[in-house]
């Protein structure tokens, strides 16, 4: 059964008691106990945590890219990657947008599609 | 209690069958991101993170026997949905298949609505099983025939061929969504279907492409007043004006179409009230929603936030009917649980046939099982260790604290990696479908 104590915290004096009992896990709830660990780890973070920061973060999810130019090099990389396992070293500190790509550089044909291992 | 299932009628979980690759080096490709029954059971849909849906077909042993084993096999494969560049936000665009949800079947082929964060799609899956021989101008293999050598005229015949079951895209729903979409819908009229994103929701008309209706807008005219995000959104299964949408505040709000066309204001807000001296950093976003269903009969609907499962009765909006923990022991991990990120995982949750017990997903590859009636609950792993033919499930349990009895497992030893996010229950059998990170476990009902 879940150690949540609900209803027995202290009715008088919590604002006083709570740094004193912040150890004392009878008081105060796993909950605050966890939040005070993360306060602990983290002092710069935000009071409001499922504010407009949090949720803004969440609209913009995906990996940003330059332009397609730099998502199509950043495409055939991780294709060239999947069907050459030996990459050399100069290739793999290569990072993307480095250099604007030419015709040469974009793969011609699109890759086979392959088929879901649940089908296999 | 002890080594039986729960549910109605003392259930008894076996292992059926279990899909995809035994490796443990999942491809991204492979991760499995929605399943979804049809309406009659008898086709049974994933689709992963790499744009592509899997159904299978059931194959019953003996038909006329009505608890017959029965197994699923590949019925149609197909790619989707493809990674796509969005060029004004310079923004990948997943090829990860969010929803899959199946039409009423109308005649012999089966339809159903896909969709990834920005584009839906409408797959028709036909089969063919008799060709056409015998053309006058066309030779066997396809060359064409000189008509100037015809010198009489026959009736091609149909002639039967090894089934083949085609899948083509119907209809393209594009460019209507801003934001990601979370949710399809399909409406009991059998015409529309609603799609909703994280602020916005919309009406379309199965048939019609270009055009789209919003009916509900939740963005703020300053971004910076963002405080909720809609999470999830369901027709109601038979009252076609009617539908609700979850938001990441733990509200669910009803609406009604036919009291306006921008539906922002809600007939019903269910919301249960907290205890603000129980707020802590964590109380918003675990009590943000993640799965909305409603029961099959429509008088309830359930919500799945990160530790529970609540189920409530339309007719009361001030707090919900039932509640059942998940994973309770969790309360005390959620430091951990945060910076791992697994504090924001979407699990989903789902209704039996008679709305009689309800299933939800949890870490270590466990899933859990609610039975309303004899309030009973039961704790199942998928795992390849328990995987033999017809092999009875065993309850599992998890230590919260103290000593640990054998064949317990402690908090700290679950696998938080091994989620189980995506559940399916049959429309009528005790059969479920339950997808670990890559394979899909199918469980019946012991027969016999």
């Amino acid at each position: 059964m879940s150690e949540e104590i609900e209803g027995r915290r202290p009715s008088s004096d919590e604002a006083t008691h709570k740094e004193e009992q912040e150890i004392d896990d009878n008081v105060i709830t796993p909950e605050k106990a966890e939040e005070v660990k993360l306060k602990a780890r983290y002092p710069h973070l935000g009071a409001k945590p499922g504010g407009s920061d949090l949720l803004r973060k969440r609209l913009q999810k995906g990996q940003k890219f330059f332009d397609s130019g730099d998502y199509n090099m950043a495409k055939a990389k991780v294709k060239n990657k999947q069907q050459l396992p030996a990459v050399t070293p100069a290739e793999k500190a290569e990072i993307t947008g480095d250099h604007i790509p030419t015709p040469q550089d974009i793969p011609q044909r699109k890759p086979s599609i392959v088929a879901s291992k649940l089908a296999g | 209690m002890a080594g039986t299932g729960g549910g109605s009628n003392d259930v008894q979980w076996c292992f059926s069958q279990v899909k995809g690759a035994i490796d443990d080096d999942v491809a991204e490709a492979d991760i499995i991101s929605t399943v979804e029954f049809n309406h009659s059971g008898e086709l049974l849909a994933t689709g992963d993170k790499g744009g592509r849906v899997v159904i299978f077909q059931q194959e019953i042993e003996n038909k006329s026997q009505p608890q017959s084993r029965s197994e699923y096999n590949v019925y149609s494969t197909f790619q989707s949905h493809e990674p796509e560049f969005d060029y004004l936000k310079s923004l990948e665009i997943e090829e990860k298949i969010n929803k899959i949800r199946w039409l009423p079947q109308k005649n012999a082929a089966q339809f159903l609505l896909s969709t990834n964060d920005k584009t839906i799609k409408l797959w028709k899956i036909s089969e063919r099983d008799k060709r056409l021989e015998g053309y006058n101008l066309k030779e066997e293999d396809g060359r064409c025939i000189d008509p100037n050598t015809v010198t009489a005229l026959r009736v091609p015949v149909f002639r039967p061929m090894d089934l083949m079951v085609e899948a083509s895209p119907r209809r393209v729903f594009a460019n209507a969504h801003t934001y990601h979409i979370n949710s399809i819908s399909i409406n009991s009229d059998h015409e529309t279907y609603l799609s909703a994103d994280d602020l916005r929701i919309n009406l379309w008309h199965q048939e019609i492409t270009d055009r789209s209706f919003n009916i509900v807008d939740i963005k703020p005219v300053n971004m910076e007043e963002l405080t909720e995000v809609i999470t999830a959104a369901e027709f109601h299964p038979n009252q076609c004006n009617t539908f609700v949408y979850s938001s990441s505040k733990g509200s669910i709000r009803l609406c009604d179409m036919r009291a306006s066309a921008l539906c922002d204001k809600h007939s019903k807000l269910f919301e249960e009230p907290e205890d603000p001296s129980n707020r802590s950093f964590f109380s918003e976003i675990i009590s943000s929603i993640s799965d909305v269903k409603f029961s099959h009969n429509g008088r309830y609907m359930m919500t799945r936030d990160y530790l529970s499962v609540k189920i409530w009765d339309l007719n009361m909006e001030t707090r919900p009917v039932e509640t059942f923990q998940v994973h309770e022991y969790l309360r005390s991990k959620l430091c951990s649980l945060y910076e791992n990120d697994c504090i924001f995982d979407k699990f989903e949750c789902c209704w039996n046939g008679n709305d009689s017990v309800v299933m939800t997903g949890s870490y270590n590859n466990f899933f859990r099982m609610f039975d309303r009636g004899q309030r009973r609950d039961v704790t199942l792993e998928a795992s390849r260790e328990s995987s033999k033919p017809r092999q009875v499930l065993k309850p599992r349990k998890v230590c919260a604290g103290g000593k640990r009895k054998k064949d317990e497992i402690s908090v700290d030893s679950l696998d938080f990696n091994k989620k189980i996010l995506h559940t399916a229950w049959h429309p009528q059998d005790n059969i479920i479908a339950v997808a670990t990170t890559n394979n899909l476990y199918i469980f019946q009902d012991k027969v016999n």
